[in-house]
């Protein structure tokens, strides 16, 4: 449970070790090479003419303006791509989604036709120049309005679809959850929706296609998070034009993050690529902020109901949910095919209960397509908040604090690994220890006695707790594919003669710290210095192939396939450490970096001396060199969970909150780089408390967008974001190689719900148990006001 | 995000700017940009021509003389803030341009852009208001002077002729504290004022919900002998609430005792009159009647009004905390 001492030197700087990101030194100085930095030969331009309505026919495009401007080469439209059967594409989720329509516009800002000039200024002057004329129709906007007998049905498109719901999902057992409710002492039911959101990475995505008519091959430089996947849904798209996947080459530059963004393909990269191919010209597309915001992927927009079915104490006995997910035009997730509702099935969280049910129907609305997991594994958000919500309504209701009742319903430790009700096995934890420590560290009790204080003066203030647990690495091959290609993830590494390394993975880190990490992986299990080992992913023609970085998988997956390459090169070593020892092989010791003859520690070779022998001085008939590749298929997820503590004070004015303090307690279990795992969740929190207080899109009854740019999409800057506090307990994963879990998400998924908690908290006394997502300063104010107690 | 192309012109006088925006057809003037790039990229605007004053000089200084603060119309938000005179006897207008933007906008920025975009949202407005700015306009018939009261005539209107240029707001110098002072530029002795505007808004860099700017200035009995209350973002136009600036004027806010007795030795507590609050809160509520907000995604209207009402009350007792503070600020 301790952090245990790092097993390498600071020279060799495996894990444990706070290594300054390898990565830094070119983002620090502005050398990064991201998409809008490759220029190529001859390149053009494409721009984008968007639609303004959510919904209605295309009369007619007129593009003769537009072909009057000066640089203006092409005006491209659905038509022009139905010619190469082009003007549709599949999404990750097997649903389909138009690359330009023929006929008809399904939301707002979508992609209607592609402007290639010589210039991205005569490109955006083609834009505004080419004549759309629509005939408007009544759009569907409301998700529960979308089921209703008498709603439109928006996919005409597809054969057999009658109505506008896209799947069903349930998990669990319904009928021994509701004889639960049936008889339970206590139940408390809260309906809440976890808002439309979008990642708002930095780096807008964007592409350079290039396509070489004499070769008849295709480069893609683009800003995906999922390299391998995108050629093979380029190669199985595009085969009947020619593409075969030995031809394509995709290239994920560095990437100004992704947050679960860059893993679909957007319209705009296969209008690129289209372009690229008709004109044999390499092609840059690159989004404006405000196409990102308002066409790309959103996360989440899950309405749900959820009910707790308990004692007379609070003991928590079954958990029902009922969800309505909000898709948009299209099923545009990201999630492992088997898992429509993402793992949302994760619900049960951090507590021990007989049963529970939970049940998702998607639906198509008028709205852009998506259900990207934004810094998230795939609808743990959603199923965190709904959870850690509806379970501070319990502790109101039974007169319990929040934190203890949380306590006398946590899994206890003993109970590792835990079947949950859902199916899940949970690897490891202790969730006691984790509430402790962070009940410790923000002084939980005083805190307590100084809300009453403060309560008994008319102060509003609240404390917030949430006890989350995550569920991430997807994933085991038996349950987990994309498009049926396996989630494994893969690692190749090779020791050149000097004892210098170079390590490809089948991951894409954009931000992430990959470079360092992966090479401290590499470090601790070959003793090589971190220093020493390159780190290169994102080029499908060298990296081994592999799932992409998504959903807290890159250590679970890729990270392990290091360390089992690392310990392949090991083993390998240890035979020609042998060899130069002259000893067998069990005479040996291992100590990072070192072989040494058991009994006699001045006779030793290092690693490095092996290195140099693989390629000089072998065993007899051992095959030279020094590489190994692993892909690795993990047993289980990983479990990493937390407590996270708020205080908030709300002005009675104004109705603003603002977060006085947040302790967030993590367990990743071991960990690699705590510089970095501390950074991964200041940033994550800071993506929590955004859609917490700040963050969502919401659109009219007419379609359109309300929050289309950064004026009204309110992303919050170092000023909204209070000081984080932060601490860990160390509960290693029993089956990951090295005992880590991954952290990338846990604090976007941990922050919102203590944050709401915290909110609701200072308010419970005058009989609020709710308040939705983002809580705004005129949200608080209308109950002040209801409460008469705004001042 | 890529504007229409227009014709850029840099001219290096007030004169040769004056006599392109005579010859150029649909002209606009441009000076931080901060307003009018964002409305270009957006092809919300598309002039044939650009007229950039930035680079005329002699126009960024910040002069006090017996009677004005003078801002000239290259003085940035930044200059502003870091303006020691603004800092020691105008804190309302560091208060101002404080929540403007951010600092990369602040750099560029101008206070005269600012008051003649004639946005309502901007927030310099509301505070020329409290403090009976006069704008001073240049056309080819040279200078004339308008009072802020005129000054603005709605949503991106203003009393300003396609041709001329602000170069210059005048405001009046405040009693002995920190403040302007409002009124004719003259004051009698044993004056204090002090003013303080306050912003509510999302989050930082973003457009107020709602501002209240309030200027006081006390006379030697510590009465109310003038007021000044202008609102930001509640209406079609920057609102001067009149009648809220009634109910302050005349009225006795702090105890009597004189004012150094009235000083706490706490900054921000001063002693005040039994019926003060009850005082500002009725010139509170005379400033929400005045407004005229519209729903949108900073609130509804009613809670708008409110955060009228909330927030002329703020600034209304930081303005008399400063007024009442020896070194002003
Ligand atoms: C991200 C962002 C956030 C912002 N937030 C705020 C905010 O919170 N509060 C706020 O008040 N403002 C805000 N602004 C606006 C900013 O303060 C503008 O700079 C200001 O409104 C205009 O000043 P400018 O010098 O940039 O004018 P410009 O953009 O150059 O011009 C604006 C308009 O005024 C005219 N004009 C400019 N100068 C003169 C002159 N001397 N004579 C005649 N006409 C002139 C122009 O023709 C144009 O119509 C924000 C701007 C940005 C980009």
């Amino acid at each position: 449970m301790s952090d245990a001492k790092p097993r390498t030197s600071a020279k060799i700087c495996g894990m444990g070790h706070s290594m300054k990101r390898k990565e830094d030194p070119r983002f620090l100085q502005g050398k990064g090479n991201y998409i809008d930095d490759i220029t190529l030969p001859g390149m053009l331009w494409l721009d984008i003419v968007r639609s303004p309505i959510a919904y209605g026919k295309i009369v007619n495009i007129d593009a003769s303006k537009a072909l009057e401007i000066d640089g203006v080469l092409a005006v491209l439209t659905g038509k022009d791509l139905e010619a190469y059967n082009l003007h549709w594409m599949p999404t990750l989720m097997s649903d389909t989604q138009m690359v330009l329509p023929t006929d008809t516009v399904m939301y707002q800002s979508q992609e209607v036709a592609g402007v290639i000039a010589t210039s991205r200024y005569a490109a955006a002057d083609g834009v505004a120049a080419v004549e759309v004329e629509y005939e408007p129709m009544k759009p569907v906007i409301d998700p529960f309005q979308a089921l209703e007998d008498d709603a439109p049905v928006l996919r005409t498109d597809k054969e057999g679809q009658e109505d506008n719901r896209i799947w069903h999902w349930e998990a669990g057992d319904k009928e021994a959850t509701d004889k639960i409710f049936a008889e339970a002492d206590v139940v408390v039911r809260e309906k809440m929706h976890v808002p439309r959101i979008h990642v708002a990475s930095i780096e807008t995505c964007g592409c350079v296609a290039d396509f070489n008519p004499v070769e008849g091959h295709l480069t893609v430089y683009m800003t995906t998070q999922a390299p391998h996947a995108i050629r093979t849904v380029l190669a199985l798209v595009a085969g009947h034009v020619g593409l075969s996947e030995e031809k394509i080459r995709v290239v994920s530059p560095d990437i100004g993050g992704g947050f679960g963004g860059k893993v679909p393909v957007y319209p705009g990269y296969v209008v690129a690529i289209a372009a690229s191919v008709v004109l044999g010209k390499p092609v840059k597309w690159i989004e404006d902020r405000m196409e990102n915001l308002q066409a790309d992927s959103f996360a989440r927009d899950y309405h749900m109901d959820a009910e707790v079915a308990a004692d007379a104490s609070g003991k928590i006995r079954a958990l029902r949910i009922k969800t309505l997910a909000d898709h948009g035009y299209s099923d545009a997730q990201a999630a492992p095919s088997k898992f429509p509702a993402g793992l949302f099935s994760i619900c049960t969280g951090s507590y021990n209960m007989e049963n529970a049910y939970a049940e998702v129907d998607a639906v198509y609305t008028n709205k852009p397509p998506g259900g990207v997991a934004y810094r998230c594994s795939f609808r743990v958000t959603e199923a965190v908040h709904c959870l850690e919500r509806v379970v501070d309504t319990l502790a109101h209701k039974v007169g319990k604090d929040p934190a203890t009742l949380r306590e006398e319903n946590f899994i206890p430790k003993e109970a590792f690994p835990y079947h949950s009700p859902l199916g899940w096995e949970y690897d490891s934890g202790d969730y006691q220890a984790a509430m402790d420590k962070a009940k410790e560290m923000i002084g939980y009790d005083d805190l307590r006695r100084e809300q009453a204080e403060k309560r008994a003066r008319g102060e509003l203030m609240g404390i917030g707790v949430c006890s989350f647990t995550e569920v991430l690495g997807a994933g085991p091959s038996k349950d987990f594919d994309i498009l049926g290609i396996k989630m494994f993830d893969s690692a190749e590494v090779r020791v050149h003669p000097t004892g210098k390394a170079i390590a490809r993975f089948g991951t894409k880190s954009q931000g992430q710290g990959h470079e360092t990490t992966y090479a401290q992986i590499i470090a601790e299990e070959l003793g090589l210095p971190a220093a020493h080992v390159q780190v290169e992913e994102g080029d499908t023609d060298t990296a081994p192939y592999g799932l992409g970085t998504y959903a807290s998988r890159s250590t679970p997956t890729a990270g392990a396939a290091g360390a089992m390459a690392a310990r392949k090169i090991r083993d390998k070593a240890a035979k020609i450490a042998a060899h130069l020892l002259e000893v067998s092989e069990e005479d040996l010791e291992w100590e990072p970096g070192t072989f040494s003859v058991k009994g006699a520690p001045d006779k030793s070779v290092s690693i490095q001396d092996c290195a140099f022998a693989a390629y000089t001085n072998l065993p007899e008939g051992m095959e030279p060199g020094m590489e190994a590749t692993n892909y690795y298929d993990p047993p289980n997820l990983t479990f990493p969970f937390g407590t996270y503590i708020c205080v908030v004070d709300i002005d009675r004015g104004t109705g603003e909150v603002s977060v006085r303090r947040f302790v967030a307690v993590d367990d990743c279990g071991n960990i690699i780089n705590p510089m970095i795992v501390q950074g991964q969740i200041h940033g994550g929190l800071t993506q929590g408390l955004g859609p917490a207080l700040f963050e969502e899109i919401p659109y009219d009854e007419d379609g359109n967008n309300l929050a289309g740019s950064f004026m009204d999409y309110l992303v919050p800057t170092a000023v909204e974001t209070p000081a984080w506090e932060t601490g860990h307990t160390v509960t290693p994963s029993p089956h990951h190689p090295l005992g880590a879990k991954g952290v990338g998400e846990s604090a976007t998924v941990g922050a919102p719900p203590a944050i709401a908690n915290a909110v609701v908290d200072a308010l419970a006394h005058l009989g609020v148990t709710h308040m939705e997502i983002p809580i705004r300063p005129d949200r608080v104010w209308e109950i002040l006001a209801a409460k008469g107690v705004a001042k | 995000m890529i504007p229409p192309q227009f014709d850029y012109h840099a001219p290096g006088s007030l004169e040769e700017a004056l006599a392109l925006l005579g010859e150029l057809d649909d002209a606009k003037v441009m000076s931080g940009g901060q307003s009018l790039l964002p409305m270009l990229k957006l092809r919300l605007a598309s002039p044939a021509n650009i007229v950039d004053i930035s680079r005329i000089p002699g126009l960024d200084s910040i002069t006090e003389t017996a009677s004005f603060l003078r801002i000239g119309a290259l003085v940035t938000e930044t200059a502003l803030e870091e303006s020691e005179v603004v800092a020691e006897r105008y804190p309302i207008l560091l208060d101002t341009a404080r929540v403007i933007a951010d600092p990369l906008v602040r750099n560029r920025a101008t206070i005269c852009g600012n008051v003649a975009h004639g946005d309502p949202a901007n927030d310099h407005p509301a505070t020329m208001m409290a403090l009976r700015a006069q704008m001073v306009a240049t056309g080819p018939d040279g200078e004339r002077v308008i009072g802020v009261d005129d000054f603005f005539h709605g949503l991106f209107m203003t009393a300003l002729e396609p041709g001329e240029i602000l170069t210059e707001i005048r405001i009046p110098t405040p009693g002995s504290a920190g403040g302007g002072a409002g009124g004719n530029g003259l004051r009698s002795a044993g004056e204090q004022s002090g003013g303080a505007y306050i912003k509510l808004e999302r989050k930082v860099g973003d457009y107020a919900v709602a501002g209240a700017a309030v200027q006081l200035t006390l006379d030697d009995s510590g009465k109310v002998a003038r007021a000044g209350v202008g609102l930001t973002n509640l209406g079609m136009a920057p609102i001067r609430a009149t009648v809220a600036e009634e109910v302050l004027t005349g009225a006795r806010l702090v105890a009597r005792g004189g004012f150094r007795g009235a000083i706490d030795k706490m900054r921000d507590a001063i002693t005040r009159a039994p019926d003060a609050d009850e005082i500002i809160n009725a010139a509170a509520q005379a400033a929400a009647d005045a407004t005229d907000p519209v729903a949108d995604r900073r609130g509804s209207v009613e809670y708008k009004r409110n955060m009228a009402r909330v927030l002329t009350a703020r600034a209304t007792a930081r303005a008399l905390t400063r007024a009442h503070t020896p070194a002003g600020g």
